[in-house]
């Protein structure tokens, strides 16, 4: 085992209760505005809630960041303290991927099982005397209860929008990769620059996403509401590309704190767990191309 | 195992804060584990004392005490409640607390996140229990909250309850990352991984556990949340999802989520069980190897929990071989523990008392379990009080036995004194009589055909529940007992030296009782 | 004060002559009427001797431990903590066992899911919180519901000897016969179970589970709902009623002939008296677990009937709701559950009950007319 130096251990902090409160507030104010919105109630009470908790949330956010960034520039942390970092990192990702493996999971359940059932196939086959002229297809158009979920006109092919994003992705990995090669000789000019090329190509993809999203919804009829195609289309390249968003936020405080001047060629981790979540990112949604536009 | 050379347990040069704030904005991982503790117990005699409503509207056949959808918002949050409220934080709890201590670091690697991680606790179950008193009341589909029940057809609070669970997955999360890091990194010098005291290992495994199941739970709830408020159809045949889909998905995050309930209980047995027969334990790789196992193997048998939904034949008989599987590395360490005990020293004190009682009926709830595991016996067992008399044997004895064994062999650690222990016996012959009174008959009347989650029965089914009923109050009054224990040994009692059990080992008896508020803030070097 | 006098001394002599018609400390399974539930009595059998007898031998051993390696008996801890010959050998004989447990477990299972050759099909569908049967074959079917009154369950009367266990209608079949079952579901998962058949399969909305039976005996089979289900799944059982071929070929014939008069009943005209009175029966069976049977509900969930606005106002919106149910409520659409004439008698006894006094009567002909006006062209 490696020499042990002292490893930091903080004083009292206010942030992990103040980001309580905050997660606390907003959820509950989600949940309250879905209920009474649902109710035919006014929402005005949840909206302010849920606006208060995630002011709260964004205070804690910078002043917890903040604070750690101030700590890792003084000196405090030990090389101990960066496994550590990498650990939580790397764990938190594989959290990550088991969250999207349950939404992949039910898209391969629907596919193999559920649907062939409600079309006569396999071992509850009978249950298609339910289900008068259901026939099972994929993409399914037409639902068992067509006046219930409405199916969807017409699906999204993979070779448009889709190959344009997928390749949108797949350079910003790359281009990610770069920058990082860039920091750690030193680089900060280069950095900048690809570091800069990253998130405009993350922003690109979710511009092209929305737009996809749109087409969607008002030419092709497929929505959230149209049966288990669209249940599933939406769910997983909706969660994905939040987490584009989120990744792109990341990236975008890395390139803000680039041009501050923090990091140095040997520290750098945020950058590092950073670059991570983008490959990640960018991993899931190889899955999903195969798996949702292409298959 | 964990011979020290040297221990540093000189403080930081300031001690715990005053009042409130200490609590409040605490990074230290005693405290924090106190806390851990002490919500567990809260939300215990919550979770408990919705039991003794359902008891006592089961006490005697016919609808006397409650409604029948009280009832089911009954079953419901007291499973909820156990679950995630009490079992699964009372172990963070003992983590906290144990493992830096165990493994010679001086703190968890992110104590900041810590103190996130339990905070985000009280907080996810005053939405949980709110929904009480919400409009059409709280969940009331039962702790496994089976879809179309809970989503068209749940009460409003539904949606409450599914942020609610968010927040506890958070925290899980957290507080596994926690717990990984912490024991891949923060290991004193010379401490290996197969040097390492069973109840860390069993709790790294957990934390694994947790970090690959939570997420799940997380997804099936959201899918949900999106059935019910956004029009989905994951659930719903009409447009094209399955509502068995929903039990696939749950059953993957709870079948492991039992092994999360029991494997750190495992561990604090396989400490106590040594310490009071007096020698070493037996067979320490293999139960490292059996724990892993097990692990591994609760990825893979979830629907045996699913054996009636019509699983095609080819699922059910593999789903059924692997779960027999369990029962051999399950095998391997009941009998490490009675190795370990023969041709020992053994004497009885609370702890000991709790952790033989911990094998042998956790045994017997090992047992109904291989019964249950036979898919074309289960047809007959399925939902009925059979079930509901394992699950308890697996989860009373199994881990709140382990809780109260381990709460009993690490007070005097904890406090710096000795417990009652004539009070704490009493404690235990009390809850041992209590638990099989009221547990036990119910294997009868599940044998008999009594399902579970009804308010009222058939007239056969009387007498065995009056017996249970009668048992279930025994086994709840007494754990008051616990708490006045609990509460006389932190404000008294003959003070305990550093190594108050003869024949414990480990790092955590070569600091003083009460373990200072930091210790190894300079790792001691094991040998 | 006489009235609770009476009602408790009620309640101590039903409660006292309960337990002693019932006295039934049965700790075991029984080996049923069938095949199957002989088969899977065997392997519950076969699995509880196995596990005792491995709980006897290490718990002996464990207790041995615990009296006689005391350290108040001065007994001196060993120090031997590793053997693997051991380690291998208490790994490798519980496989042993598990694979001898394994053979006919795999066997019994693969002949509960062999669903082919069945001389009779029957669909089973379950609903909140009754059972329905179709009798595929022979096209008629009916619904099974809970006849134990409101009174015993709240403790007013005495409990009979089939408390929660008995039904208007149970599901007739014949012994010795192949039965499939198909079972399904209107709306949550329900879960069909008969412990005497060794049959329990899951009701799923919109999916069709098939299992079988092939009865021995004749005899009236007792079982429950076995998923939750909502608020009365403890309200919803099964009585299955096994009978000869022949007695069984009568019976199916006496339905059809049943079937057929219930369709001549939609003709008939009606009285308001007729209606309020069938009304009535339908009403408890069907309305009062959930409004209750003085009508006055359970808000929110369940809404009051007595001077609603639906029971008292137009008689076409009434219709409307009972015909097709409410959605995103509890309300179910009774119009597939219930026959024309029922719904008529129902609808009519609750705008004439408790105080609702519109006078008005529907009638048989006035449900079909507002189906026709309102199916889809």
């Amino acid at each position: 085992m490696a020499v042990h130096q002292t490893y930091y251990v903080p004083a009292q902090s206010k942030w992990p209760i103040i980001a309580t409160v905050g997660l606390g507030l907003t959820l509950f104010g989600v949940a309250s505005i879905l209920v009474q919105g649902r109710q035919g109630n006014s929402t005005t009470v949840p909206w302010a809630v849920f606006f208060a908790g995630a002011l709260i949330m964004a205070y804690m956010l910078f002043g917890w960041f903040g604070n750690v960034i101030r700590e890792g520039r003084a000196g405090l942390y030990s090389p101990q303290m960066d496994r550590t970092f990498r650990w939580g990192m790397s764990w938190f990702i594989f959290s990550e991927v088991m969250f999207f493996a349950a939404f992949f999971g039910a898209l391969f359940y629907v596919r193999t099982f559920a649907v062939p059932w409600l079309g006569g196939e396999g071992d509850r086959g009978s249950s298609a005397m339910l289900w008068d002229g259901f026939r099972a297809t994929w993409p399914l158009l037409e639902n068992p209860d067509p006046a219930r979920y409405p199916g969807p006109r017409e699906v999204i092919g993979p070779w448009g929008l889709p190959l344009v994003n997928t390749l949108l992705l797949v350079s910003s990995s790359v281009t990610v990769t770069i920058a990082h090669h860039a920091l750690k000789s030193g680089h900060r000019g280069r950095v900048k620059a690809w570091l800069g090329a990253t998130i405009l190509l993350g922003l690109g993809f979710i511009t092209l996403q929305a737009f996809e999203y749109h087409h969607a919804y008002t030419e092709l009829d497929l929505t959230l509401h149209s049966g288990i195609y669209g249940t599933t289309f939406f769910m997983l390249t909706g969660f994905h590309g939040a987490h584009v968003t989120l990744g792109s936020l990341m990236l975008i405080i890395m390139l803000v704190r680039v041009f501050r001047g923090h990091f140095t060629t040997e520290h750098h981790f945020a950058f590092e767990a950073a670059s991570w979540y983008w490959h990640f990112v960018d991993v899931v949604w190889l899955g999903l191309f195969v798996f949702v536009y292409i298959l | 195992m964990s011979t020290v050379a040297q221990s540093h347990t000189e403080g930081y040069g300031h001690g715990p804060a005053r009042g409130i704030t200490r609590w409040l904005l605490t990074t230290n991982h005693k405290d924090i584990g106190t806390m851990y503790l002490v919500f567990s117990f809260t939300m215990f005699l919550l979770g408990g004392s919705m039991a003794m409503v359902i008891r006592a509207e089961l006490f005697q056949p016919g609808l006397q005490i409650v409604q029948p959808e009280f009832f089911n918002q009954m079953t419901t949050m007291h499973g909820l409640i156990m679950v995630f409220g009490a079992v699964m934080p009372a172990f963070v709890g003992l983590a906290n607390w144990m493992i830096p201590l165990m493994i010679g670091a001086p703190d968890m690697a992110l104590p900041r996140m810590n103190n996130w991680s339990f905070w985000l606790l009280p907080c996810a179950f005053l939405i949980l229990v709110s929904t009480l008193f919400m409009e059409g009341g709280a969940p009331n589909f039962g702790w496994t909250f089976y879809a179309p029940l809970s989503t068209t057809y749940g009460p409003p609070s539904t949606t409450f309850f599914i942020f609610a669970i968010h927040i506890m997955g958070i925290s899980s999360i957290m507080g596994a990352i926690n717990v990984i890091a912490t024991i891949l990194n923060l290991r004193a010098p010379g401490m290996t991984l197969m040097k390492m005291p069973l109840f860390v290992w069993t709790w790294l495994i957990t934390a694994f556990l947790l970090l690959a199941v939570m997420p799940v739970l997380a997804g099936v709830v959201t899918m949900m949340l999106m059935d019910i408020n956004f029009g989905t159809s994951f659930f719903d045949a009409s447009g094209g999802g399955d509502p068995v889909l929903f039990q696939h998905v749950f059953w993957f995050f709870g079948h492991p989520e039992v092994y999360i309930m029991i494997l750190p209980a495992f561990g604090a047995v396989s400490h106590i069980i040594p310490a009071f027969s007096r020698k070493p334990l037996f067979g320490y790789h293999s139960m490292v190897y059996a724990v892993v196992a097990i692990a591994l193997l609760s990825f893979i048998v979830w629907a045996h929990h699913m054996f009636t939904v019509g699983v095609p034949l080819t699922g059910q008989i593999f789903f059924m071989y692997a779960t027999m599987l369990i029962a051999v590395p399950t095998g391997v360490k009941v009998f490490n523990w009675v190795a370990t005990m023969f041709r020992g020293s053994l004497t009885f004190e609370a702890p000991m008392l709790f952790a033989v009682a911990f094998v042998i009926l956790f045994s017997i709830g090992g047992f109904s379990g291989l019964m249950l595991a036979i898919a074309p016996s289960d047809f007959q067992y399925h939902d009925t009080y059979f079930v509901v008399a394992h699950f308890h044997y697996v989860l009373v004895p199994g881990a709140i036995f382990g809780i109260f064994a381990s709460a009993y062999f690490w007070l005097p650690k904890w406090t710096g004194h000795m417990y009652d222990e004539v009070l704490a016996k009493t404690h235990f012959w009390l809850s041992f009589i209590g638990m099989n009174m009221a547990f036990f008959p119910m294997h009868f009347l599940g044998l008999a055909g009594m399902p579970r989650r009804i308010p009222d029965y058939a007239l056969q089914f009387a007498d065995f529940n009056r017996v249970s009923s009668i048992g279930a109050f025994t086994f709840g009054a007494t754990q008051l007992l616990f708490l006045f224990i609990v509460i006389k040994c932190v404000r008294g009692g003959a003070p305990a030296p550093a190594k108050p059990w003869e024949g414990a080992e480990g790092l955590e008896w070569t600091v003083p009782s009460p373990a200072p508020y930091h210790t190894f803030s300079t790792p001691p070097e094991v040998r | 004060m006489c009235v609770w006098a009476r009602r408790t001394v009620a309640l101590l002599v039903g409660l006292v002559t309960a337990m002693d018609a019932s006295a039934d400390w049965t700790v075991n399974l029984r080996p049923g009427a069938t095949g199957i539930s002989h088969d899977i009595f065997g392997l519950h059998m076969a699995i509880l001797w196995i596990c005792v007898a491995i709980g006897v031998v290490v718990f002996g051993v464990m207790f041995y431990a615990i009296v006689a390696h005391r350290k108040s008996r001065g007994h001196k801890p060993a120090r031997f903590h590793e053997n693997t010959t051991v380690e291998v050998l208490w790994t490798l004989i519980p496989s042993i066992i598990l694979v001898i447990m394994v053979v006919p477990a795999t066997a019994t299972l693969m002949d509960i899911y062999d669903t082919s050759g069945a001389d009779l099909d029957i669909r089973i569908t379950g609903y909140q919180w009754k059972w329905r049967y179709q009798y595929v074959d022979d096209d008629f079917g009916y619904f099974s519901n809970l006849v134990t009154p409101q009174d015993q369950i709240h403790n007013r009367q005495t409990k009979n000897e089939h408390y929660l266990l008995e039904v208007d209608n149970p599901l007739v079949l014949p012994v010795g016969r192949k039965i499939r079952f198909l079972v399904t579901s209107n709306d949550v998962i329900h879960s069909w179970w008969v412990p005497d058949l060794g049959v329990k399969k899951d009701a799923i909305p919109g999916y069709i589970n098939e299992t079988w039976t092939r009865i021995d005996k004749p005899g009236l089979y007792r079982g429950q709902c076995a998923e939750l289900c909502g608020k009365n799944h403890g309200f919803m059982p099964v009585v299955v009623k096994a009978v000869p071929a022949p007695e069984y070929a009568a019976w199916v014939s006496d339905q059809k002939a049943a079937a057929e008069q219930e369709r001549l009943l939609t003709e008939k005209d009606w009285t308001l008296e007729e209606l309020v009175a069938r009304g009535e029966q339908v009403y408890q069976t069907t309305c009062a677990a959930c409004h209750q049977p003085d009508g006055s509900g359970a808000p929110p969930a369940f809404p009051a009937l007595n001077g609603s606005p639906v029971a008292t106002g137009d008689a076409n919106g009434h219709i409307e709701v009972v015909l097709n149910g409410r959605q995103g409520t509890a309300m179910q659409a009774f119009g597939k559950q219930l026959s024309e004439v029922d719904l008529a008698a129902v609808i009519t006894y609750e705008r004439n009950a408790w105080g609702n006094h519109t006078g008005d009567k529907v009638t048989p002909q006035d449900i079909v007319a507002y189906r026709k006006q309102h199916s889809s062209p």
